[in-house]
């Protein structure tokens, strides 16, 4: 053997089941490549629910609204992050903009991030908060007055009318971005979906799934962080709020599981020739992650907790404790979600004849420490965000978002 | 008439943005001619070779190959692969069947130390080698998804990887469905077989031909009517890998096994 050799491949060769082509010993999509539809999704998820209030005027959820569109700009400014780092050659990551081969599916990146992140979220940040950065732009001095007053770019005008003209201008992009979201991750759902030498993703339910679980991730990731910021700042968390996001979050998981429980009574009914590999795959590999995790702990319990919150009368205490967890336990399974599709997807061979495994490294560029920063980045930065331009209401100037 | 103005002024701003993106796209598609200009021009092909006259393909007899693996090898050796055993650029696989039953499968370091003694002690009803390399599709599913286009066919019909403008998403390893491709660690790009591009330009034969002591695999150009493959074409019963995908391989298979992945 030649001295170069990569221990931990060599002991990956030993643990290969059945045959695989030689090349695809290594998994190609690391850990990175799971925590990047995680992101989107969540953005994805947050944007919509700050959406619903926004067009339906559903004011139960307005306390989370503005809060919503900061966690989407936070987690979208990391999104490309873990795609950057995978790359061979990140300094040639721009080709992919500037040079796009227009019939891949990843090539659309550059185009349908930057309009989602420059026309619907800046934007629509933008309407919402102006009344707020005028105010500051007033108090606040020094350097960071300074931002203020470019932020507002030029608009000063806080009157009546003028805040009215912002609320339109904010529904209308509300309008735009509701679509533009469902783009961005539905997008990131055919960059799977497209693969037609892979039976576990090429399947077109992959976007709709993808949208559906992002939609129930914003969902649960805005409960919580709603739970977490009212105690954070101790402020009254109203039930009302719980209420409603509980039971979107409810009926989003149902439908959520009722679409990936049409993929698999479709794949099962179909029999096509890969259906024996993922069978094995689903009962061997993949039964921890997605039967224990996904299935288990990310869906049934969940729903069956959300679903007691709906039919029985539950005192509010409890009813916002089982809220809580049910989200922190979507949020794991959502995670599971996005691990089973990319890693799953790796691990059997095309030659559906046999497995290879996968062990994320700890340190180094694809590995579980750069999964877990990236991961918490989001968070930070919606934290400094909130800083900024904080989203309650009663901080900062008062205004009014009902129309 | 202040508030009036205010709301002009912003729709003015809407209109800027529309603007400049539209400028965006614009530049954009001129950056992309001229960069693809500049990547015709930078390719240098032997004096007198002309990519349009050929169209080059392989044709494997499954029944002549001895799975000798020196092909493996001598493409490592032509091709700069790294030498650990799950990088291949072209790789030979031995099949024993027994029956129905599923097939045992083995490329022990890709075929190119040889294979052992059959892998089970009962009688087999049939055991063949099958090497595998890129079958420069015509509808390559690799070619459409590479979002820079470093991945291209080129008019000769090879399926080639421009190392220099790859930025290694890998996403061309996913959609090959025949596992071809791999990551080379060495240039953090995808790779695979060429053909020996290099060598065919110059009218030599793929390493992989050249070396094959039972002529099991034949290089040929569908364009030239002298090419020998259109006698094989015309006298086997041809087969290509993964037909029910519609890549259309342009490597031929005669005597191909049910059993083949
Ligand atoms: S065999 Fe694979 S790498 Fe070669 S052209 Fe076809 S899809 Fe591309
Ligand atoms: S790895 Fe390189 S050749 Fe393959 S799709 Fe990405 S940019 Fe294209």
């Amino acid at each position: 053997m030649a001295p170069n050799i990569n221990p931990a491949m060599m002991e990956a060769l030993q643990h290969v089941k059945g045959y695989i082509f030689p090349n695809e010993l290594e998994l190609q999509w690391g850990i990175l490549i799971v925590i990047y539809p995680y992101l989107t999704g969540l953005v994805a998820g947050a944007f919509i629910l700050a959406s619903l209030n926004r067009v339906f005027h559903i004011r139960q959820i307005e306390p989370i609204y503005r809060l919503s569109l900061l966690t989407a700009l936070a987690f979208l400014v990391i999104a490309p992050l873990p795609l950057l780092f995978h790359l061979g050659h990140p300094e040639r990551a721009l080709e992919v903009i500037i040079t796009p081969h227009l019939t891949s599916p990843m090539a659309m990146f550059g185009f349908v991030y930057a309009w989602y992140l420059m026309v619907v979220l800046l934007l629509e940040i933008w309407y919402d908060f102006r009344a707020d950065i005028v105010g500051f732009s007033k108090t606040k001095t020094g350097w960071l007055g300074m931002v203020y007053r470019i932020l507002t770019l030029g608009f000063m005008d806080t009157s009546e009318k003028s805040l009215a003209v912002d609320d339109k201008m904010g529904r209308i992009i509300t309008i735009i971005g509701i679509p533009s979201a469902i783009l961005l991750h539905g997008y990131v759902g055919f960059i799977f979906g497209s693969i037609k030498a892979n039976p576990w993703w090429g399947t077109v339910l992959m976007p709709v799934i993808f949208i559906f679980s992002a939609i129930v991730s914003g969902i649960a990731l805005m409960l919580v962080l709603y739970v977490v910021t009212g105690r954070a700042r101790n402020t009254p968390i109203k039930t009302e709020c719980m209420d409603a996001m509980g039971k979107f979050l409810f009926y989003a998981l149902v439908f959520d599981f009722a679409l990936e429980s049409l993929d698999w009574f479709h794949r099962f009914y179909e029999a096509e020739e890969s259906i024996d590999i993922l069978v094995l795959l689903v009962s061997g590999k993949l039964l921890f992650s997605l039967v224990g995790v996904q299935l288990i702990l990310g869906t049934l319990i969940p729903l069956t907790t959300l679903g007691l919150t709906q039919v029985l009368e539950i005192p509010k205490k409890p009813r916002k404790i089982m809220y809580f967890w049910s989200a922190i336990l979507i949020l794991i399974g959502i995670f599971a979600v996005r691990w089973n599709v990319v890693i799953g997807g790796q691990l059997f061979s095309k030659s559906f004849a046999g497995f290879t495994t996968y062990k994320p490294d700890l340190i180094g560029r694809e590995s579980l420490l750069v999964g877990s920063i990236l991961l918490i980045m989001p968070f930070i930065i919606l934290w400094v965000l909130t800083r900024f331009l904080p989203p309650w209401r009663g901080v900062g100037k008062e205004i009014s978002h009902s129309s | 008439m202040n508030q009036f103005s205010n709301l002009f002024s912003r729709r003015q701003f809407m209109r800027l943005v529309m603007k400049s993106m539209a400028l965006l796209a614009f530049l954009q598609t001129g950056v992309l001619f001229w960069f693809v200009r500049k990547s015709r021009a930078a390719t240098s092909l032997p004096e007198g070779y002309n990519p349009k006259d050929h169209k080059w393909c392989m044709s494997i007899d499954v029944r002549k190959c001895i799975g000798c693996g020196r092909c493996a090898a001598a493409c490592k050796m032509e091709n700069h692969v790294p030498p650990e055993p799950y990088y291949f650029r072209t790789w030979v696989e031995r099949y024993e069947v027994h029956g129905t039953d599923e097939p045992i499968i083995t490329s022990p370091n890709g075929g190119i130390d040889g294979f052992p003694p059959q892998n089970s002690s009962e009688e087999f009803e049939k055991s063949f080698y099958v090497p595998k390399l890129c079958n420069h599709c015509e509808t390559s599913p690799c070619t459409q998804v590479c979002p820079t286009g470093a991945t291209f066919v080129s008019p000769d019909g090879v399926v080639m990887i421009d190392y220099d403008y790859c930025i290694g998403c890998r996403f061309c390893i996913q959609a090959c469905p025949f596992g071809c491709r791999f990551f080379n660690p060495e240039t953090q790009t995808a790779d695979k077989c060429n053909l020996c591009y290099h060598r065919i330009t110059q009218g030599l034969l793929p390493a992989c031909v050249e070396v094959c002591p039972v002529g099991a695999r034949q290089f040929g150009d569908l364009k030239d009517p002298e090419s020998k493959i259109h006698a094989f074409l015309a006298e086997n019963q041809v087969d290509v890998l993964k037909p029910q995908l519609r890549t259309h391989p342009k490597v031929y298979y005669a005597g191909l096994d049910k059993a083949v992945k």
